[in-house]
């Protein structure tokens, strides 16, 4: 007997009677304001909202913040990056803004979904040295229960929350931005 | 009870040596705890959150077979590869097959308990393969020679001027430099080219959910995403019991996770690996080394429940003044301290015993596992095995023997007392580990009893 | 209402003034108690160290003691929860259950039995009171700082109506003392520090007294404060509440 086969029968043996799941989760009601506790959250976890009223104004706004930027990668227009060699993740090597669009966010923790389609590469999110992320303030909503039920059983090689940028406290429970990811995050909030 | 094996005792008592050292270990920890109090205060229904992703595991246990059956063909459709181990030394043999076949010598890894478990990196070792752990704590005590010390933290135990000499040594930092943010920029570099140069990276699984074949990895430093972004392949090493049915019960879980680890709303990255990228290939790697019988278990299946957050550590009042190290295992603190006697008995029989059962860990365990009952639990099937020494047996014995007959009880009681408060060097002495540090109680001349004997003449 | 005095093994032997205020304590309220003679230890020190197999002699002296009382009242929050948790015996299963029900730690037989809203006591002193996890955690006399829950306190409400009595916030609610049964020889060197950073506490918020439902607890702080040659002192939140 294969392990595949010796794990499922002694799992099989030895699991207990069927315990129910529980009913759908049924959270308080949100009052507050899911934008400004949107806002608070993702300022509190390191990063920044900037609310504009047009994708037009994004691009100035960002080269005006970064003026020694050498490589943006704007996938606002279209998530096919350009100036890449197809396929090899490596490329990206030394952007130091990546521009993507996210799905939604989520007020309780500052989190915006994204999946692969809206990155461009999937290493994009990761490897740049400053992430601006671009959604609607209609997108926010109040929990991770709304989130998934919004994400639903949609279809994606890789979808992600990104919560502020990458940090770490490992030492000595100091928190430095930029651990390995992003030294930044920028949320973009059209109306 | 085997006495060359190591011991808690005896490891915490080292650890005390250096109280200031303990005191700082403490409060870091400490710290940890009440940003998990102020984290989990901020959601009211805190409480019901635990008690639904209790449920929700308990569904788990009870249907395990049918969910890791689901997931295994959901994520094939996915076009995932599934590997089944049952040892840890099938679990490294299917890792290292993978990696010969791409014929690297050189892999990175993210943070994985379950690797730990398995001694994944000694095997890739021994095998001339370079890992390299990417996570910075896993990264700060794989330089140092030394295992994690906390599950979530890893090198909690590590001061920042320890960690800039260590620096200095392997990374050719200046000497003297123990500021966090330049230590984490130099790691930050080191680790970038290992990054950019390693063709298959690991990574460890927080949640695998059976209805979509998906599962979700958390990290804050990014450094799993990076590894397996830039590799051509990627192997997720996960137990068994990381299934979750759907995915909508990552909310719940999600919710819990971070606020219960760090006090954070939230990882800064929860990635859903669903399919591999066009042109990679991706590998889960289910273990389950003693799962399925811990499963048969009535009083320790729940163990398996746990989420690895971390929470039971940093509110242990034992972890927080013995360190992880004094538990001598891969897990450390009150879960660790149910999980490893399960995985061997007789080198672990004194890890149940490290604890005052205060029952802490158990309130903060987002899972709600009943860790302290299960302390209680092993301390009696672990006598009942023999792994308990002839000294402590026979006291035991001998107190059965004095408890069970009043006049026997009552008569030492009355020499005891006799003794302490005329030959008190007949207990206050060295070999008496009470009065090392204590004062023994003040022994009255009688006892409560002859009191209500004298006084209280309706007593029966 | 008949109540059976349960005095634990060691406050019979080494605090027998505990015992007293108990007793004196409940007998001011209007109660008749009477202590069973042939009482020794529930067992809880063997049972914790993983010998609860070995009890059974313990639980039957047990049940033979106490069977016939309406309440079973004990001055220790842990001896009373081992009884709740553990009294079992094979001869008396019925007896076992029924004093499963009826034991009762003295604070929270104060405030929910007899609901206590007056104490006629004066203590005019700062207190600090260490709450015992077996009393607090097990039998759930406070919250507990690990949930998100509403707080309450049946000690705290209790020391509140003593006349005189400063109690003191604590920066650690309700960490554990280090007491731990066996743990407190077998784990010394853990016991100790944790002993000492409770005391330290205490101290820092300037009590007279550290009081608290557990002997077992306020006995380990005690040889700690004592060795340390400070002028803080530990008393059974019995002798508070009957003080005066």
């Amino acid at each position: 007997m294969g392990s595949r086969e010796k794990i499922l029968a002694a799992v099989k043996t030895n699991q207990p009677p069927l315990s129910p799941l529980p009913s759908n989760w049924q959270g308080s009601k949100h009052t507050t304001n899911l934008k400004e506790q949107f806002i608070q959250t993702v300022t509190n976890i390191g990063g920044l909202v900037i609310e504009v009223n047009s994708v037009e104004e994004i691009i100035p706004a960002v080269k005006d913040k970064f003026p020694e930027t050498t490589r943006i990668v704007n996938l606002l227009e279209s998530p096919k990056p350009t100036g890449a060699s197809l396929g090899d993740p490596h490329e990206f090597e030394n952007v130091t803004i990546a521009i993507m669009q996210g799905q939604l966010g989520v007020a309780e923790n500052g989190a915006v979904w994204l999946t692969d389609k809206q990155m461009g590469d999937r290493v994009l999110p990761y490897i740049c040295e400053n992430l601006v992320l671009v959604m609607k303030s209609t997108e926010i909503v109040p929990t991770l229960h709304e989130a998934y039920e919004r994400i639903g059983s949609s279809d994606y090689g890789l979808g992600t929350f990104l919560a502020g940028p990458s940090k770490t406290a490992d030492i000595e429970q100091s928190l430095v931005l930029g651990a390995h990811g992003p030294k930044s995050l920028m949320v973009y909030l059209l109306p | 009870m085997n006495d060359t094996l190591k011991n808690h005792a005896t490891l915490a008592e080292k650890f005390n040596r250096d109280i200031p050292r303990v005191d700082w270990h403490d409060k870091t920890l400490w710290f940890v705890r009440e940003k998990r109090d102020k984290a989990a205060n901020q959601i009211p229904d805190w409480e019901k959150l635990r008690e639904t992703a209790s449920q929700i595991k308990n569904n788990v246990l009870s249907n395990l077979h049918d969910y890791l059956v689901e997931f295994e063909n959901n994520a094939q459709q996915n076009g995932i590869t599934v590997h089944w181990a049952s040892t840890p030394k099938e679990h490294n043999e299917i890792v290292h097959r993978i990696i010969q076949q791409h014929g690297v010598e050189h892999i990175v890894k993210s943070k994985s308990m379950l690797t730990e478990e398995c001694g994944l990196n000694e095997y890739l070792e021994h095998q001339g393969i370079e890992v390299v752990d990417t996570d910075l704590g896993e990264r700060i005590v794989q330089l140092a020679g030394e295992p994690p010390s906390h599950i979530v933290l890893p090198c909690i135990h590590w001061k920042k001027e320890e960690i800039g000499e260590l620096f200095h040594q392997h990374l050719g930092t200046p000497k003297g430099n123990a500021d966090p943010q330049f230590l984490t920029s130099a790691a930050r570099a080191h680790l970038r080219e290992h990054f950019l140069h390693s063709k298959v990276a690991i990574t460890g699984v927080n949640f695998a959910v059976a209805e979509t074949g998906e599962f979700v990895v958390c990290t804050n430093e990014g450094n799993a995403d990076l590894g397996v972004q830039l590799a051509d392949v990627h192997i997720a090493c996960m137990g068994i019991e990381k299934i979750i049915p759907q995915r909508k019960h990552l909310g719940i879980f999600l919710r819990l996770l971070a606020r219960s680890a760090t006090g954070q709303p939230i990882t800064t990255y929860s990635s859903h690996f669903q399919k591999p990228r066009a042109g990679q290939e991706m590998h889960i790697v289910l273990v389950d080394n003693g799962r399925s019988e811990r499963l048969g278990s009535e009083d320790f299946r729940n163990a398996l429940k746990c989420i690895r957050c971390g929470a039971c550590f940093n509110t242990c009042p034992v972890y927080r003044r013995s360190g992880g190290h004094s538990y001598h295992t891969a897990v450390a603190g009150p879960i660790g301290s149910i999980l490893a006697p399960a995985l061997d008995m007789e080198k672990n029989a004194d890890l149940p015993f490290a604890s005052t059962l205060c029952g802490s860990c158990t309130n903060v365990c987002p899972v709600k596992i009943d860790i302290h009952d299960q302390l209680y639990k092993w301390r009696q099937v672990l006598v009942k095995n023999g792994h308990v020494t002839r000294g402590k047996k026979f006291s035991m014995m001998s107190m059965r023997f004095l408890l069970s007959h009043s006049s026997l009880y009552n008569f030492s009681g009355t020499l005891g007392r006799w003794v302490m408060r005329n030959l008190p060097s007949l207990v206050n002495n060295k070999f008496n580990p009470w009065y090392k540090q204590r004062e023994m109680p003040q022994a009255p001349a009688q006892s409560f009893r002859s009191w209500y004997l004298k006084n209280k003449q309706h007593g029966k | 209402m008949n109540i059976g005095l349960f005095i634990p093994c060691y406050v019979d032997q080494f605090y027998p003034h505990v015992a007293i205020a108990t007793l004196q304590l409940l007998e001011k309220s209007g109660l008749k108690v009477s202590y069973p003679l042939q009482q020794t230890c529930c067992g809880q020190p063997m049972a914790n160290s993983g010998f609860e197999h070995l009890t059974n002699p313990c639980s039957t002296n047990f049940i033979e003691n106490f069977s016939t009382f309406d309440y079973i009242v004990c001055p220790s929050g842990s001896c009373t929860l081992h009884i709740k948790d553990h009294l079992h015996d094979e001869k008396h299963p019925v007896e076992a259950a029924s004093i499963r029900k009826k034991v009762y730690e003295l604070t929270e037989f104060l405030t929910d039995v007899i609901q206590l809203k007056k104490i006629k006591a004066r203590f005019p002193h700062k207190v600090g009171l260490h709450q015992s996890c077996h009393g607090q955690r097990g039998l759930k006399l406070s919250q507990m700082s690990e949930l998100v829950a509403p707080a309450f306190s049946k000690p705290e409400s209790l020391l509140q109506m003593v006349n005189g009595l400063e109690l003191v916030t604590l920066d650690r609610k309700d960490e554990c003392c280090g007491f731990g049964g066996t743990f407190c020889v077998n784990e010394e060197a853990v016991s100790v520090k944790m002993g000492k950073d409770r005391v330290a506490d205490h101290i820092r918020q300037g009590v007279d007294y550290i009081t608290g439902g557990d002997m077992s607890c306020l006995m380990h702080l005690d040889g700690i404060l004592r060795r340390q040659k400070s002028s803080v002192k530990t008393i059974h939140i019995a002798e508070i509440l009957n003080a005066g």
